[in-house]
C-alpha cells in the first residue's frame, strides 16, 4: 500500500460482506417461502424479505464501490485521500442509516414506517428498490455528495487518469440520477418512466462505468500491461456501454403507457448492449494473455476474468434473451426478469466487489503478494461454488420463467398465476438448493481470510 | 481490431457517442412526456385515484405484485385485476376488493399469504380506483391474457 489513507477502504470492504451474508440469507428466505408460503408469515411476509434483500444488494454495492474508489484513486492521483476524516465520517453514517432503515422494515408494518418517517411531506416510498424512507434517501444524498467530494478533491489535486476520469463520471451520474428518486408523480406511468432513470441507468449505465474503472484498475496491476493499452480499452467499452445503455432504457418502455415508438428503439439498442460485455471478456483475457509480470496474486486475475465472463452471461445474454419486444411481450414480469437480474447483479456488481476485495484486502492487511498458496485455494474453492450455485439459480429461474410463459400466457387453456406457480414448485427446489450452494461457497471465501500459512 | 484505433479515437468515441445517445434519449423522454397524459388518461386521474397510489405504495403492494408486468413476481399481475375479478363493473370490483382484503391472510395451508393490511372501507376503495385507473392505460395491449 502505497498511501496511508487508503487503508479508509478496508471498513467499506468488510461492511459490504457482511452486508453480502444479510442479503445471500434473505435471498434463502425468500426461495423457502416460493415453497411454502407459510414460512416465517406473519413475522417477516414476503415484501418485507424481498425488500431487505434488494435494499441490502444496492447498499451494499454502494459500500463496495466506495471503497474501492478510496482504495484506488490515491494510488492513481499518487497522492493522499483529500479528507481520510470525511471517509471515516460519512461510513459511520452511512452504517448507522442502513441498518436502521433494515431494521425499520423488519420491526414495523411498512405503513407504520411511512408515517413515522413523515414519508405524507415527500412521499417517495414504496417503489421497487427505491422502498427507503425519503430521511434516508437525503441521507444518501449527502452521504453520496460528500464521498464526491473527496474523491473529486483527490483526483483534481493529482495525477489525472483515465481510470479516475471514467470512475469520477460514473460516480457522478449515479449521483444526479438518483435525483430521480425524489420525483413521485400521481401519474403512474411518468413515476415508472422516471423510475427507470434511476433503476436502469444505474446498473445498465453509469454503474458499468464504475465497474470498467474498477476492473481496469485490477487487471493494471495484476498483469503490469501497458496503461495506454488498457486505457484505449476502457475507453471504447464503456464508450459501447454508455451508447447502448442509454438508449437501451427503451427496452423498459414496451408494456408500460409509454409511446410505441419505444418497442422498436428499445430492441435495436438491447441487441447492442450484449457487445460491450463481449469486448469485457476479450479484454480481461487479452490482458491476461499479454500479462508481462506473474503477480503472486493469481486469485485476483481469476475473479477479474469471471467478472467480465459472468457479466456477460448474466447482463449480456440473458438480458438480450428477453429484450426484443415481441419476446418480451410474453415474458415481461416472469421469472426470467429475476434470473437475469440474479445473474447480471451476481456476475458484473458482486464479481467486481470480489475483484477488487481479494486485490487490495491483503495489501491492507500486511501481504503485498496477495494471500499464501492455501488461502487462494480456499478462495478458488469458495469462486466455484458461487459461481455454479449462482448459474444453478439462474438456470431454474429460466426454467420457471419458460413454464410461466407456456402455462400461464400462451394458448387458450391457461392456467391462473397461482395454479401456474404451483406447478413450478419443483423447480423452485432446485433454485433452493442452489441458493445453500451459494452460501456455502460465501462461508469458504470468508473462511479464507482466517487460513493461516504453514511455517507461520 | 484495437490496434487501428489510438486512445484519442478511442476517448471521442466516449465522450462524442455518450453526448450523442444522452441528446437522442433526451429527446425522446421530452416526447413521451408530452403523450403520456394521453396515453394514461391523466384528465382521470381523480383525488381518489391518487390516494390509491399512495396506499399502493406506503402498503409496499409491489413488494409482491407486479403491476403492468413490473414489481416482484410472488403474486399475480394488478394492472388487469379490474378485468379479471371485477369483469369491468366498477361497483362489483369494489365489492369484491373489499371481500379479498377483509379475508386476508387465507387460512389455506402452504398457500402463499397476504398479509392483513387493516384499510378502511375508503381507503380500499380508492386503492380499487387506482386499479381501476391503471386497468385503461394504453399499455400496447399488455398481458397477453387476462391472467396477466
Amino acid at each position: 500500500m502505497k498511501y496511508s489513507s487508503q487503508m479508509v477502504a478496508k471498513n467499506y470492504f468488510i461492511f459490504a460482506l457482511i452486508l453480502l451474508a444479510g442479503e445471500v440469507l434473505f435471498g434463502l428466505i425468500l426461495g423457502t417461502q416460493y415453497i411454502s408460503g407459510d414460512f416465517l408469515f406473519p413475522e417477516i411476509p414476503f415484501n418485507v424479505a424481498r425488500m431487505v434483500h434488494t435494499n441490502l444488494l444496492i447498499v451494499l454495492i454502494l459500500f463496495g464501490f466506495m471503497g474501492a474508489a478510496y482504495y484506488l484513486v490515491p494510488e492513481e492521483s499518487e497522492r493522499e485521500l483529500w479528507s481520510p476524516w470525511l471517509a471515516k465520517v460519512t461510513f459511520w453514517i452511512f452504517a448507522a442509516a442502513g441498518v436502521a432503515t433494515i431494521l425499520g422494515y423488519l420491526l414495523v408494518p411498512y405503513a407504520t414506517l411511512a408515517e413515522l418517517t413523515y414519508n405524507n411531506l415527500l412521499p417517495t416510498m414504496g417503489r421497487e428498490f427505491l422502498e427507503q424512507p425519503t430521511i434516508t434517501k437525503i441521507g444518501i444524498v449527502i452521504v453520496a455528495l460528500s464521498f464526491i467530494l473527496n474523491i473529486g478533491m483527490t483526483v483534481l489535486k493529482g495525477r489525472k487518469t483515465v481510470i479516475t476520469v471514467v470512475l469520477l463520471t460514473g460516480l457522478l451520474g449515479l449521483a444526479v440520477f438518483f435525483l430521480f428518486a425524489f420525483y413521485v408523480p400521481d401519474n403512474l406511468v411518468l413515476d415508472k418512466f422516471f423510475w427507470w432513470y434511476v433503476v436502469h441507468l444505474w446498473v445498465e449505465g453509469v454503474w458499468e462505468l464504475i465497474l470498467g474503472a474498477i476492473l481496469a484498475f485490477v487487471l493494471i496491476k495484476v498483469t503490469g500491461v501497458d496503461r495506454e493499452h488498457i486505457d484505449k480499452w476502457l475507453y471504447l467499452i464503456i464508450a459501447m456501454t454508455l451508447i447502448s445503455g442509454i438508449v437501451g432504457t427503451g427496452h423498459h418502455f414496451f408494456y408500460i403507457g409509454t409511446p410505441d415508438y419505444w418497442l422498436w428503439i428499445g430492441s435495436i439498442a438491447s441487441a447492442v448492449e450484449p457487445l460491450p460485455f463481449f469486448m469485457m471478456i476479450l479484454y480481461a483475457f487479452t490482458m491476461a494473455k499479454q500479462r508481462r509480470i506473474d503477480h503472486d496474486n493469481k486469485i485476483a486475475l481469476t475473479w477479474a476474468k469471471g467478472t467480465a465472463v459472468m457479466a456477460f452471461l448474466g447482463a449480456g445474454v440473458l438480458g438480450f434473451l428477453h429484450t426484443l419486444a415481441p419476446v418480451n411481450f410474453f415474458t415481461h414480469g416472469t421469472q426470467l426478469t429475476a434470473a437475469h437480474g440474479h445473474l447480471s447483479f451476481f456476475g458484473a456488481y458482486i464479481m467486481i466487489l470480489f475483484t477488487i476485495i481479494s486485490y487490495a484486502m491483503p495489501i491492507m492487511r500486511g501481504r503485498v503478494h496477495g494471500n499464501g498458496v492455501k488461502a487462494q485455494k480456499v478462495e478458488l474453492a469458495s469462486f466455484w461454488m458461487m459461481v455454479i450455485g449462482m448459474l444453478g439459480i439462474t438456470s431454474a429461474l429460466v426454467i420457471a420463467g419458460t413454464m410461466q410463459v407456456f402455462l400461464q400466457r400462451v394458448g387458450v387453456d391457461v392456467l391462473s398465476f397461482m395454479d401456474t406457480q404451483a406447478e413450478i414448485i419443483p423447480v423452485y427446489t432446485v433454485r433452493l438448493l442452489f441458493g445453500l450452494m451459494t452460501l456455502a461457497g460465501l462461508l469458504a471465501y470468508f473462511y479464507s481470510f482466517f487460513v493461516k500459512e504453514e511455517g507461520k | 481490431m484495437s490496434e487501428r484505433i489510438n486512445k484519442n479515437m478511442a476517448r471521442n468515441i466516449y465522450f462524442g457517442g455518450g453526448l450523442f445517445a444522452i441528446l437522442v434519449f433526451a429527446g425522446l423522454s421530452v416526447d413521451t412526456v408530452q403523450k403520456v397524459p394521453k396515453l394514461s388518461n391523466a384528465d382521470k386521474i381523480t383525488e381518489s385515484v391518487a390516494r390509491g397510489k399512495n396506499l399502493w405504495e406506503t402498503n409496499n403492494c409491489v413488494g409482491c405484485h407486479t403491476i403492468m408486468g413490473e414489481g416482484a413476481y410472488y403474486a399475480p399481475e394488478l394492472a388487469n385485476v379490474f378485468d379479471r375479478r371485477g369483469a369491468s363493473d366498477e361497483a362489483s370490483f369494489k365489492e369484491y376488493l373489499n371481500g379479498w382484503m377483509a379475508a386476508q391472510p387465507l387460512s389455506e395451508p402452504g398457500r402463499r399469504k397476504m398479509p392483513q393490511f387493516n384499510l378502511t372501507q375508503t381507503q380500499v376503495n380508492d386503492l380499487a380506483d387506482f386499479l381501476i385507473w391503471t386497468s385503461r392505460i394504453d399499455d400496447n395491449e399488455w398481458p397477453p391474457n387476462i391472467e396477466g
